[in-house]
Parts: C-alpha cells; structure tokens; sequence
C-alpha cells in the first residue's frame, strides 16, 4: 500500500507557487539608451489610453458610487464601469507589455467556468484588484498629464538650449527672449548652451525615472497583490493539514470501527468453536460459519477502505482507468469521457485529486441527487485539468453544507485549483473542477 | 492438475499450496514475482497458473502483465489471476481475443475454499471463471442498455453465465432443473441478437464480448 500521497499534498508544490507568483525585476534597467525613447513613446501613448479610461470611468464610477445608495440605481452603471475597468486593464496590461517587455501578471484568479452574469459582478465588487485596476484608470490620465509636461520639457529644454547660439545668431539685432532676462551677451549664449548639454545628457535618465515610476504604480494596481496571495497560500495550506489530518482520523476511525471489531469478533467465534469442539459438534461447526463469513466482511471493509485510499488502478492504468471503475460501480448509467491529452500523467496528485473529486461527486449523486445518469467529463486546457461532473438529479447541492464538498473544495485549493458546484433547485447540477498541472 | 502458484505474501503462498495441494491439485512450483513465474511456466508448463496481480518489483500489475504474456506464449497454460481489487479494464485487458482458461476473482473468494477450488478446475480444463464483481460491473456499465428486454430471472442467469459457470452449475445456483436453464439461455441469446454458441465456453465469450461493447 503506497502512502497517501492523496492527503498530503507536497508542501513543495505551493512554495514553487510563490515563486513563480513574484513579479520579475522591472525590465526598464538603467543601461540602454533605447529604453528612454521607449518610456517616452510609452508615456505619450499612455496619456492616450488614460485620456480614453477617463473619458468614460471619470464619471462612471463616482456616479455609480453616489447612486448605489439611491434604491441601488447605480448598481448597473458599476456593473459597466467594473466591465470597462478590466476591458482597459488588459489594454494597459498590454501597452506595457508590447513597448517595455514588462510583463504585469493578470491580478484576478480566473474566474469559475459557467457563472451567470449576476455572480461573476458580485465576484468583481469583492475582488480589491478590481479596486486597485479602477483607481489606477482614475490616477491614468491626470498622471500621464504631468508626465508628459515632464517628459516633453525634459527632451525639449536642453534641444532649446542648444539651438540658441544659431537663433541669436541668424537673429539681426539679436536677444532672445527666456522669461526674466534676454541672452544678448555670447558668454551667456555659451554658458546657457552649456547647461543645455548637461540637460541633455541628463533627459534619458530623467525620462527613465519617471517611466521606472511608472512602471511601478502600474505593477502596483495592476498587478496581483502579492500580500493577498501569500495570506491565500496560508489559508489553503491550513486548510489542507486540516483536511489531511481529519482523513486521518478518518481512517483511524474505520479501521477501529470496521474491520478491528470484526476481526476481535471472529476471535472470539473461533475460541468459542474451540472449546465446543470435544463436547459439540455441530455448535463449533455453526460458528465457524458465522466466523468465516465474519472474516470476509472484514476482508471486504479492508478492502474497500484501501481502495478509498489510493486505488491501485490509478497508478497502473491512469485516470481514464480508474475512472471508468467508479462508473462502473455507481449504482445509475455514469458516462465518463477522459481526452486522451488528459492522460498524460504528469502530475500524481493532480490525479489523484481528480479521482477523489469524481468518487465524491458520484457518491452524493448516488446519495442525495436521485438522478438516474450522470456524466463525468476530463479535459486538458492550457496547463489545466478541467472535470465536470454532471447528474440530472434535483439538484440543491451547496459546498458549504455537505462536509465531503467542503472537504474536497480543500483539496483542490491546496494544489491552486478551483471547485464550483452549480446546483440550482430542480437540478441538474453541475459540478466544475480545476486543477492547474504544468503541462 | 499441475499449478504453478505466484504469490508474493509468503502466508498466502504457503496457504494457497497447501489448500490446493489438499484439494488433490500438483502444485508443482510456488514463486513470489513475475519473472520466476515466467520461468517457473517455461521449465513446467503446468496446466494453470494462479498469480497475484500485485508483485515485486514494482508491486503494480506484474502478475497480470506476466499473465498475458504466458498467454502469448503458452496458449495451453491456463491462467487464473487474484486481485485485490477487481477493476473491469484489467478484466477487459485479460480477455481481449479469447477467453479459453482465463479466470480473473477477487483475492478474498479464496475464503470461499470450494468455490476457489471449482472455479480454478473451471479454468484449468478451458473453462473461464470471472468475478460476480466484475460482471456485476460490466452489467452496471450499461455501453449498451437493451438488458432491460430481460426478465430478472434471465438477467440471472447472464449474470452467472458471465461469470463463467455452466449450465449445470447455474441450475444448481438457482435451484432450477437443466432443462429451465437451457431455456432461459437460448432466450437471452434470442434477445440479445447473439448467435448460438455450442460450448460452455465460446457462450462466456459472446456474452462477454456482448457486455464489454465490442
């Protein structure tokens, strides 16, 4: 019997999570003169896009926020504003990602397959980085403005400066104009043509600063809140030790329950039958009978608490196997459609996570649903594992009542995975998993 | 009868040659894992072998790997595989093609001493043997539903000819004369659209085939 790998989900395949969710090192270094022109182009662009955001959310969201007290008349105005927030996040997202190659991860988790227009709002009002994205579309344009004031004196200060000497000089009676005092003197000229020198050399580092800063606001509000994901990573791993420690005493109850009391049982039957045997017959007879069949109860609860365990078949013959197994065992016709890109089995717990999901699933269809077909369906999308499970049954089910759903719910987030039950009353319910498994 | 047992528990080895050799079978080799079995097979070529499913090395499925291998290569080998569990794609796996001495039962029917032992003859002479689980499996699988057009007493009877039993056997199960039994099979082949099949043992096989979908 292999160890539960099913319950004890590798610490390790969180910790390389966190890695992978902190942000790379901002790509606009300081080196490459490049990177100026492409923070300026950036800039320029920016005050565009900013200027498109705050057209519409500038007073989207503050009427929208002044409304929703109003007998909740704002609500649909939010709705659009939240709508426009993401569409133009992603465009941000985007910007920053096609002219400086910084990559800002999507901050939202994505989002449960199948939810209805209602619940995917509700998702987006209590999702800070929805929060953080439409502050920063309000911040966008009256920062791009001064940005831009600052970029554009930047580049065009010392280009002045420098031009001087041939405009006082193609001037007839010279002196140009700059603001408290006319330049009519040439070492004026020289050391005003000067200082533009050492302004230009100092304008791509300027522009640099500025988009470094840029850069940082955006990863800010743009980005996932780290904060946010390690307290997410703490909470699911408690909730994975709970889960694994509760599945303990699980099997440490069913084995004193089940097979340990059959079995002192059947001691007991066979010393009986012992001391009978000189004086009757046909009583030790009777009882070895009932002993024998007391032996194979047990055998059987072992048995079927083994395979709770970890089923064999998992690891010899892959999901597909194991899966046609449990629907072979269900007590109403289950289809079960694995695609064979699914198979590959890259990932055991991933597997085996799946499997668990599956065998909990059909027991409460078996149990509470009163469907008479259920369909079970495994999919490999983009580093996904994607199973739904489906029963045209009366529906009603909530993860947060039945403990094996919560407890399953557990599981899965201890990988980073995604459950979702969608069980409307009068049914059918489906039931979504997501598992990410490096493909 | 001669057999070779493979069983890696050295309990259950020992039990099992005992039983057996009380049972008047010659057993004539006991090993513990795949490749001794391969080459215990080659030195005897007994009439069946029983082997675990699970065995070192890698405690997976040697023992049906083995199995299917010694069905290649010894055709008149009969092989009877024990499981701890019985899952139907490893039962479909080890009647793919024919079913002529293949058994495939839970390690607990052992329990069960006479059963164990006829179901092992059943094997050993041809025959094949097959888990009420498993079939009770393919039954529920439901690839293809028209078992409905059966009454209870002749789903039955298809379960117990699945599993390999004869007529005899079957009428014996359910406390009916031959002459019922043959009635209710000819009118579950009826039913089923199956061609009528003479021997015991081609009739496993069209039922199984019938079962499995293909």
């Amino acid at each position: 019997m292999e160890e539960a790998d099913v319950v004890q989900v590798e610490p390790g395949t969180a910790r390389t999570e966190v890695v992978e969710a902190t942000a790379p090192p901002p790509r606009a270094a300081l080196g490459r003169p490049a990177d100026a022109w492409l923070t300026t182009v950036n800039l320029l662009i920016g005050l565009w896009t900013g200027l498109l955001s705050f057209v519409l959310l500038g007073w989207m969201i503050p009427l929208a926020l002044a409304l929703t007290p109003l007998f909740m008349v704002g609500l649909p105005i939010l709705a659009v504003a939240l709508f426009l927030c993401r569409r133009f996040g992603r465009l941000e997202r985007g910007r920053y990602r096609l002219v400086l190659g910084v990559d800002i991860p999507d901050p939202y988790p994505a989002r449960a397959p199948e939810t209805s227009a209602v619940e995917r709002f509700r998702t987006w009002v209590r999702t800070p980085a929805s929060w953080r994205e439409a502050g920063y579309h309000l911040l966008r344009f009256p920062l791009s403005a001064v940005q831009v004031v600052l970029v554009v004196a930047a580049w065009l200060l010392p280009l002045g400066a420098l031009t001087l000497p041939i405009y006082n000089w193609s001037l007839p009676h010279g002196g140009a104009n700059l603001w408290l005092f006319t330049v009519r003197t040439w070492w004026m000229t020289v050391l005003v043509f000067v200082i533009g020198v050492v302004l230009l050399l100092n304008a791509p580092l300027m522009v640099r600063l500025l988009g470094i800063s840029d850069v940082a606001l955006a990863r800010r509000l743009l980005g996932p809140d780290l904060s946010a994901r390690v307290g997410e990573l703490e909470r699911s791993r408690a909730a994975v030790v709970v889960s694994a420690e509760e599945e303990r005493r699980r099997i440490e109850r069913d084995l004193h329950d089940g097979a340990q009391q059959r079995l002192v049982a059947l001691a007991m039957q066979l010393g009986r039958a012992r001391s009978r045997f000189g004086t009757d017959p046909e009583g030790a007879r009777k009882l070895l009978d009932e002993a024998h069949s007391e032996a194979k109860l047990a055998l059987a609860e072992l048995r079927d608490l083994a395979r709770g365990l970890h089923p064999a078949v998992l690891t010899d013959r892959g999901l597909d196997a194991a899966l046609s197994g449990l629907a072979a065992r269900a007590p109403i016709p289950v289809v079960v459609e694995v695609d064979p890109a699914a198979g590959d089995r890259a990932v055991p717990v991933v597997d085996a996570i799946a499997y668990f999901v599956v065998a909990e699933a059909l027991t409460n269809v078996a149990k509470h649903s009163q469907a008479t077909r259920a369909a079970v369906v495994v999919r490999r999308l983009d580093g996904q594992l994607r199973v739904v499970v489906t029963d045209d049954g009366i529906g009603g089910a909530d993860p947060r009542l039945g403990t094996g759903l919560r407890g399953l719910a557990d599981r899965v987030s201890g990988v980073d995975g995604r459950l979702h039950v969608d069980s409307p009353a009068g049914g059918p319910t489906v039931l979504t998993v997501e598992l990410p498994c490096a493909s | 009868m001669r057999v070779v047992i493979a069983e890696d528990s050295v309990l259950l080895r020992e039990g099992l040659a005992r039983l057996l050799d009380e049972a008047g079978f010659d057993v004539v080799e006991a090993v513990a894992d795949g490749e001794q079995l391969l080459r215990s097979v080659a030195d005897h070529t007994p009439d069946v072998v029983v082997a675990d499913v699970r065995m070192p090395p890698t405690h997976t499925d040697e023992g049906l790997r083995a199995a299917l291998v010694i069905r290649k290569r010894w055709p008149a080998t009969a092989v009877l595989v024990l499981s701890q569990y019985v899952e139907e794609r490893y039962a479909t796996e080890l009647l793919a093609g024919d079913t002529k001495g293949v058994g495939y039962l839970l390690k607990d029917r052992v329990a069960d001493v006479d059963e164990f032992v006829a179901a092992l003859r059943r094997v050993g002479e041809g025959g094949a043997a097959l888990d009420p689980e498993v079939v009770s499996q393919l039954l529920l699988r439901g690839r293809r539903r028209p078992l409905d057009a059966l009454t209870p007493r002749e789903q039955e009877v298809l379960k117990l000819m699945a599993e390999g039993r004869s007529n005899g056997a079957i009428a014996a199960a359910m406390v009916v004369t031959d002459g019922a039994v043959e009635k209710h099979v000819s009118s579950i082949f009826t039913k089923l659209g199956l061609a009528p099949a003479d021997t015991d043992h081609r009739r496993v096989l069209a039922v199984l085939s019938y079962l499995d979908g293909r």
